[in-house]
């Protein structure tokens, strides 16, 4: 297992560098640059700027330059927003989009598998038509149509909880935010395990161990629950990446201090140093969620390993 | 390490918040301000959301009043001499940084001397080119920054020496690139004195907390000079870019005041939020540019076609909802120094809309250009719901007089990059003012710059030029007296837009939402709002 573990890691070292080095150079090929707004900078002003951010110098000096920064862990300055480096801002971002990433996959998986069980368990009776049809709303209503109504609803009308903003230490603040990213997540594992449920449902297994008269709830616990996991439990890793990555809707509409947003703004400002922080911290999380339901396959089916 | 760090400074950030909140006496302003401040040092701000914030906590030898007009902040008198050139600051009795340092007329020479310096790369720096040797340190051909024209005579003395007579430059000083620096923060800690934790103010509000992506919170600084007439304790600038959402938040009590809103609920606010809708033009100019280096634009009657057919009156209050008003000429109403001198008008205004299009259509014609054999255009805009409503509408205006237009949409890089270049037919572009003064939007239309071989257009991006124009544009830099330079300028304007140089469409409106319990909030022509004028009942 250890060595499994090593060889996966090390594997990722060359992958980063591919990533980095595309990243890089596919940015610089974009046209237009940060200093391109809505107003012509006089030359001299651009000139100093081009220069303050090494610029001018040839791309593959940067690169190294660059390349050499980042090996000691320094991601540059952002060219936009010049009071913080790239990595103070990706430090001050990133706990707060672990935070509603996670929180959101531990809600929603949880509800999402009860919900699912629930439904299979009562199949084509109406609490299941009732939930399939909520998972169906959960799954096709796009999330900043759903954040806008939430806070239409919960925010203005009810006025129960904020409709946007951040708060240290407020969890009225981050309800609604969670419930748009629970919501989808929710609703593929209900269905994931809705599907397997049913048809585990239907094994002979299963009939014969109702058949030696075994109650519900025994059969559910024993013999259904752990084999009907399965398809779910390959879902989570992706859907975990998804939650943690997919946050900037979120992020925007609710105004909250993630790093999800600046994903995209970013890449329109032409903020390069910005674009590679959070392309490579991305990369990171994707890369060891990858890892974590790797070893977690591994350790389920020796077989793995040895591929 | 820095994890445990950020989560204690959120902790600690939340336990204080909690702390503010039960002090229920302290009247709090919720701003809702719009993008991410990129800086909140005023040399490196470009933006109106950072103007909001640092226009709060720093003071110029000059600041605005509730309307936006110059009045004295950290100066309590000036002095001009007779030649318009040497400008003499006495600054007030007692001013001093939050941290009691006293703001000296040194603060002032450190600063513009920091804010040419070719090494602070500064934006805006060329807002205070009219400053002697100001250009040439940017430029690094003058290198002792001694001899630039900002002097301490002693330390409530300042001395200010210009280029040329300017007569907007007091106007000017209210702009961030002249405010201050506090020398002994920067002296210790750099480019890190903006950090919350080192950060000093000597205006009305001192900056106590930035979440990045969320808000930055602004405290009353009771060192301020007129802090007993401060009646707003904390002021809170949020961060906001989804105007729907801002909206909502706005009618959950969360916002006192919104800045901008989503354009398709204009007339929902102004009939479901009576009295609460601050819109009011300001000085800005939305146009299109005419690439005058491609034929057929070269020729002005072509252009002139073009314009005429623009069915402006359409543009503001059934395209965009907002109201906006139509703009036939270049410098925005309302702008200063240009007293005397008539709105421009063209000589076509006569008309009603389908003569204007008969006559242009008529000119198309002549030309060659019908339904038949139709004039291929391609309209470039920023990608922006907005603005492709108005592509939408005028290419449709256009197609009654032989023209037929591609639109294309870039992001706003790519667009501004493409201007530039040169590389367009006709382009979106857009201007505010940097201050109040006709020579901010005539200086757009400049011919442009010879260096190293290659002509620098700068904001000229369609390339407009004229030997009459650049003169007139020159005598007026020289000329003292206002009501002769007005006229001078408003002859420019005239020709520029007779030759129709480029095309404006509508003059912007300021599109504030401010609620009853603010009281204090004035509609002006700049759309500043320093929150030193405004009080808040609960």
């Amino acid at each position: 297992m250890f060595g499994y573990v090593t060889r996966r890691v090390l594997s990722a070292i060359p992958i980063a560098l591919i990533a980095v080095t595309a990243c890089f150079f596919i940015l610089r090929l974009a046209p237009g640059g940060p200093f391109d707004g809505e107003r012509a900078l006089p030359p001299v002003t651009l000139a100093n700027l081009r220069a303050h951010y090494n610029l001018d110098l040839p791309l593959i000096q940067q690169y190294f330059i660059y390349v050499g920064r980042l090996l000691q862990g320094d991601f540059g300055p952002s060219m936009v927003y010049n009071d913080f480096t790239v990595a103070e801002m990706l430090w001050i971002g990133l706990p707060f989009t672990l935070m509603l990433g996670f929180s959101a996959f531990i809600i929603g998986t949880i509800v999402g598998l009860v919900a699912g069980a629930f439904s299979a368990v009562n199949q084509n009776k109406w609490p299941d038509y009732v939930l399939v049809m909520l998972v169906m709303v959960g799954l096709v209503i796009p999330n900043f149509l759903m954040a806008a109504v939430l806070q239409l609803v919960f925010g203005v009308y009810l006025d129960w909880f904020p409709a946007g903003g951040w708060q240290a230490g407020s969890i009225p603040h981050l309800v609604l935010p969670i419930t748009v990213l629970v919501l989808p997540h929710a609703g593929r594992t209900a269905r994931l395990m809705r599907g397997s449920m049913i048809e585990v449902l239907g094994t002979n297994y299963v009939r014969t161990a109702r058949s030696k008269g075994l109650g519900q709830r025994l059969i559910l616990a024993r013999h259904a629950i752990k084999p009907a996991l399965l398809p779910v439990v390959s879902y989570l890793g992706p859907g975990l990446s998804y939650l943690l990555t997919g946050s900037l809707v979120v992020e925007q509409v609710f105004a909250l201090p993630g790093i999800g947003k600046y994903f995209i703004s970013a890449a329109l400002n032409r903020d390069y140093g910005l674009v590679l922080g959070t392309t490579i911290l991305y990369m990171f999380i994707i890369l060891a969620v990858n890892l974590i339901v790797d070893v977690i396959y591994a350790w389920l089916d020796p077989k793995v390993r040895y591929h | 390490m820095k994890f445990t760090q950020t989560l204690t400074a959120v902790a600690t950030a939340g336990a204080m918040a909690l702390l503010m909140s039960s002090a229920a006496s302290a009247v709090t302003l919720n701003m809702m301000n719009g993008s991410e401040p990129g800086s909140i040092d005023p040399h490196q701000a470009s933006g109106d959301w950072e103007n909001r914030i640092i226009g709060d906590y720093i003071e110029g030898l000059m600041t605005e009043d509730a309307n936006a007009e110059a009045i004295p902040g950290q100066a309590e008198s000036y002095t001009v001499s007779d030649d318009g050139l040497v400008y003499t600051f006495t600054l007030r009795d007692g001013i001093q940084w939050s941290d009691g340092t006293p703001v000296t007329a040194g603060d002032f020479v450190f600063a513009f001397q920091r804010l040419f310096n070719p090494a602070t790369a500064s934006d805006y720096a060329y807002l205070q080119f009219p400053i002697l040797n100001g250009s040439e340190i940017a430029e690094g051909t003058v290198t002792d920054f001694n001899e630039l024209g900002v002097k301490a005579i002693d330390d409530k003395t300042l001395e200010i020496t210009l280029e040329g007579p300017t007569p907007f430059f007091l106007q000017a000083l209210t702009h961030y690139t002249a405010y201050p620096v506090p020398k002994h923060v920067i002296d210790e800690v750099g480019d890190d004195w903006t950090k919350v934790e080192n950060i000093v103010s000597n205006g009305p509000y001192t900056p106590t907390e930035w979440v990045p992506g969320s808000y930055i919170k602004s405290v009353k600084s009771e060192t301020y000079w007129d802090a007993a007439n401060v009646q707003i304790d904390e002021v809170n600038y949020f961060v906001q870019d989804d105007l729907a959402a801002a909206l909502s938040r706005y009618r959950a009590g969360e916002y006192d005041i919104l800045t901008d809103i989503p354009s398709d609920q204009a007339e929902w606010i102004k009939t479901n939020l009576p009295g609460q809708d601050y819109f009011a033009p300001f000085l800005g100019v939305y146009y299109y540019v005419i690439n005058q280096e491609k034929p057929p634009f070269d020729n002005a009657d072509v252009r002139k076609a073009l314009s005429m057919t623009i069915n402006r009156d359409v543009i503001g209050p059934d395209v965009l909802g907002t109201g906006e008003v139509p703009a036939y000429g270049w410098v925005p109403p309302g702008t200063a120094n240009y007293e005397g001198v008539e709105p421009y008008q063209p000589e076509w205004i006569g008309l009603s809309y389908e003569e204007r299009v008969a006559e242009a259509k008529t000119i198309m014609e002549g030309l060659g250009y019908t339904a038949e054999t139709p004039l291929a255009v391609q309209l470039k805009y920023n990608t922006n719901d907005n603005h492709q409503r108005i592509a939408v509408a005028i290419s449709s205006m256009w197609e009654q007089i032989g023209v037929k237009t591609e639109l294309f949409n870039s992001e706003t890089a790519v667009h501004y990059d493409s201007l530039r270049a040169g590389d367009f037919e006709i382009g979106r572009a857009g201007w505010l003012l940097d201050y109040s003064d006709p020579s901010n939007t005539l200086d757009l239309l400049r011919q442009g710059i010879e260096q190293e071989g290659t002509t620098n257009w700068g904001n000229n991006y369609g390339r407009y030029s004229n030997d009459e124009f650049e003169a007139l544009m020159d005598q007026a830099t020289t000329e003292q007296d206002l009501a002769a330079r007005a006229k001078m300028l408003g002859d420019a304007e005239k020709i520029a837009m007779d030759e129709t140089g480029a095309m404006p469409i509508y003059w912007y409106i300021a599109q504030n939402v401010v609620s009853p319990k603010v009281t204090g909030f004035v509609s002006n022509a700049s759309d500043i709002h320093r929150t030193r004028w405004l009080s808040k009942s609960e």
